[in-house]
């Protein structure tokens, strides 16, 4: 803890209470807080001028299965552009809720980046609008970067289904007839 | 031309753009929402080259992980290369000799270079301007031949090692650079006097896919696509790593936010990275090119063979890989397209907790919607392709 910055004295000062750890590790700052405190702490990381937290760099989640309770973690890493200064907000999420509140709101780039998060691991994001996966397909049972989903599991192919929205010609096809119809008179 | 109008449908369409499509380099899917020709909303699919990169990471060994990194960006991978590594470093507390830090820096500058020739080749080629295209691939050739005679590979170069590189430069290589530089400007000459005051490529380009400033940072926009909008943030200058706060090198900036700006940004810093390998390679300290430590890099085959300590060495980092500190760390450099982030947690173990890319074209392909709203099909070719998005990177 030699190398605390200023950053960190200055908002174990202002956030307290709402603290729940934090670290200076190889000179990169963490910060734990409670899941319920998430969206008013990063609001007042954003809006704050000694710290201006704009810019929001990452959201990933560990998944800490049989190492720590609560079992997740989501990870937001923020920067901000005028004080070069870089945070990494931890959120503890347990197994059996794992439910965030979405910063879609305040970030446009969370909507993929909680996607992704909710594709790999599960965690659902309250306020998303759009909650979807999103590397993976629909059909997909599971979410792979769980420590508890097996590595080799195959998982059976998906049948072709309808996808909404195709664009189906069906003037093509009565054209083609009729070409074909007037060809035949023609010999 | 009245009656003619009326014919024209009014109602919207939906039209699948992909996932496999010939103007669009990479595997990626659009849902469009069209009304005539223009694009009132687009729905971006992504995840066809998924192959689960973090998956795989957890269950090799920190070393075996190298190469995974050189499928990310395959347009760039020694930028990769460096970044994970220098995170691991990072997390063990290891800094390589200068030397090795040195030729870092010069050889990710030259595929920062191969990146932005190939992705300017492609968008002029893709606008119809073949020749200039030729020409970028031309000097894009040069530089991968460069790439080549230094790590052996053209594209899997697999050249970073955890506390150093893979193997030196090879002889002459400052006079070969020199020489390719050479050649490079000269084509770059051509290919301004082919496209800066082309009357068709500006046509396409020139207020395109625009972004502004405030969009831009909402969406985390990083690379030449922020730095379009006119925000000064590249991080070799914010958070320098390696030798960059030794360079002299300017960080090129746009004002509109449009593709024509991003084309010129990624031109300019062409020129500067070539500038900064100049310097590199004028300073270059004689020395070692990996730290010697025979708990993170492999004894020479030398001692494996004759002495005890050295087979030692070898099986632990073979078997049990390389040991890291329980912890976690955030490392950035500045790829070709923006911020590349590794954030890695270790337990202890010989492998990965965790190993998160933060993949600089998957945010920027967030923002696609938004850049293409109100524009034409034809204006998504190159939007797309000033993105650069590399699906290696993107779905990882």
């Amino acid at each position: 803890m030699a190398d605390e910055s200023i950053n960190s004295q200055y908002l174990r000062g202002k956030l307290g209470p709402d603290i729940v750890e934090f670290s200076s590790e190889r000179g990169q700052d963490t910060m734990t807080i409670l899941r319920d405190n998430l969206v008013a702490t990063v609001l007042f990381l954003r809006k704050d001028p000694q710290v201006q937290l704009d810019f929001l760099t990452d959201i990933t989640a560990v998944d800490y299965l049989g190492r720590k309770e609560p079992r997740f973690e989501v990870v937001y890493h923020f920067y901000s552009l005028p004080t070069k200064f870089r945070l990494r907000v931890k959120v503890p999420v347990p197994e059996a809720n794992p439910v965030v509140d979405s910063l879609t709101a305040l970030w446009k780039a969370a909507n993929w980046l909680e996607r992704e998060v909710w594709d790999m691991y599960g965690i659902r994001f309250t306020g998303h609008p759009d909650l979807r996966r999103i590397l993976l397909y629909e059909q997909f049972q599971g979410h792979p970067l769980r420590k508890d989903y097996p590595v080799n599991q195959c998982q059976p192919l998906v049948s072709l289904r309808e996808v909404e929205g195709t664009f189906v010609d069906q003037r093509s096809e009565t054209k083609l007839v009729r070409l074909q119809h007037q060809t035949r008179r023609k010999s | 031309m009245e009656a003619e109008g009326k014919d024209l449908p009014l109602e919207t369409m939906a039209l699948q753009m992909g996932p496999s499509h010939p103007a669009t380099h990479g595997t990626i899917k659009f849902n469009l929402k069209l009304e005539g020709e223009k694009v009132l909303d687009c729905d971006v699919e992504v995840g066809y080259l998924h192959r689960g990169f973090q998956k795989s990471c957890e269950q090799a060994t920190w070393t075996q992980v190298v190469p995974y990194t050189d499928r990310l960006n395959y347009a760039s991978p020694l930028i990769n290369n460096f970044a994970y590594v220098m995170a691991v470093e990072k997390l063990i507390g290891i800094e390589p000799p200068v030397r090795c830090q040195f030729i870092r820096v010069i050889m990710s500058e030259l595929s920062r270079i191969f990146d932005h020739l190939t992705c300017c080749g492609m968008a002029a080629s893709e606008l119809g301007a073949i020749t200039a295209g030729f020409y970028m691939i031309e000097a894009r050739e040069l530089v991968m031949r460069l790439t080549e005679t230094v790590t052996g590979a053209r594209l899997t170069v697999t050249y970073g090692r955890i506390g150093g590189v893979k193997h030196d430069l090879p002889y002459q290589f400052a006079e070969q650079v020199q020489e390719v530089f050479r050649k490079i400007r000269s084509i770059l000459n051509d290919c301004d006097r082919l496209l800066a005051r082309n009357r068709i490529f500006i046509d396409r380009m020139s207020n395109v896919g625009v972004i502004s400033r405030e969009n831009a940072l909402s969406y985390s926009l990083t690379g030449p696509i922020l730095r379009s909008t006119g925000v000064d943030y590249d991080v070799r200058k914010a958070q320098p790593y390696l030798l960059y706060d030794q360079m002299d090198f300017a960080v090129p900036l746009g004002s509109r936010g449009d593709n024509y700006d991003r084309f010129v940004c990624r031109v300019q810093e062409i020129e500067q990275s070539m500038r900064i390998v100049e310097q590199a390679l004028k300073k270059l300290p004689p020395g070692s090119i990996a730290i010697e430590d025979p708990r993170f890099i492999l004894p020479q085959k030398e001692k494996v063979y004759n002495s005890i300590e050295g087979l030692m060495h070898h099986f632990k980092i073979i078997m049990e890989g390389i040991k890291v500190p329980p912890g976690e760390t955030y490392f950035a450099v500045e790829g070709a397209n923006g911020e590349l982030g590794f954030y890695v947690v270790s337990d202890g173990s010989g492998k990965p907790y965790t190993l998160r890319v933060r993949p600089p074209c998957f945010i920027a392909m967030a923002a696609f919607a938004e850049m293409i709203r109100g524009y034409m099909i034809p204006d998504i070719v190159t939007t797309f392709g000033m993105i650069n998005m590399i699906g290696g990177e993107c779905d990882r």
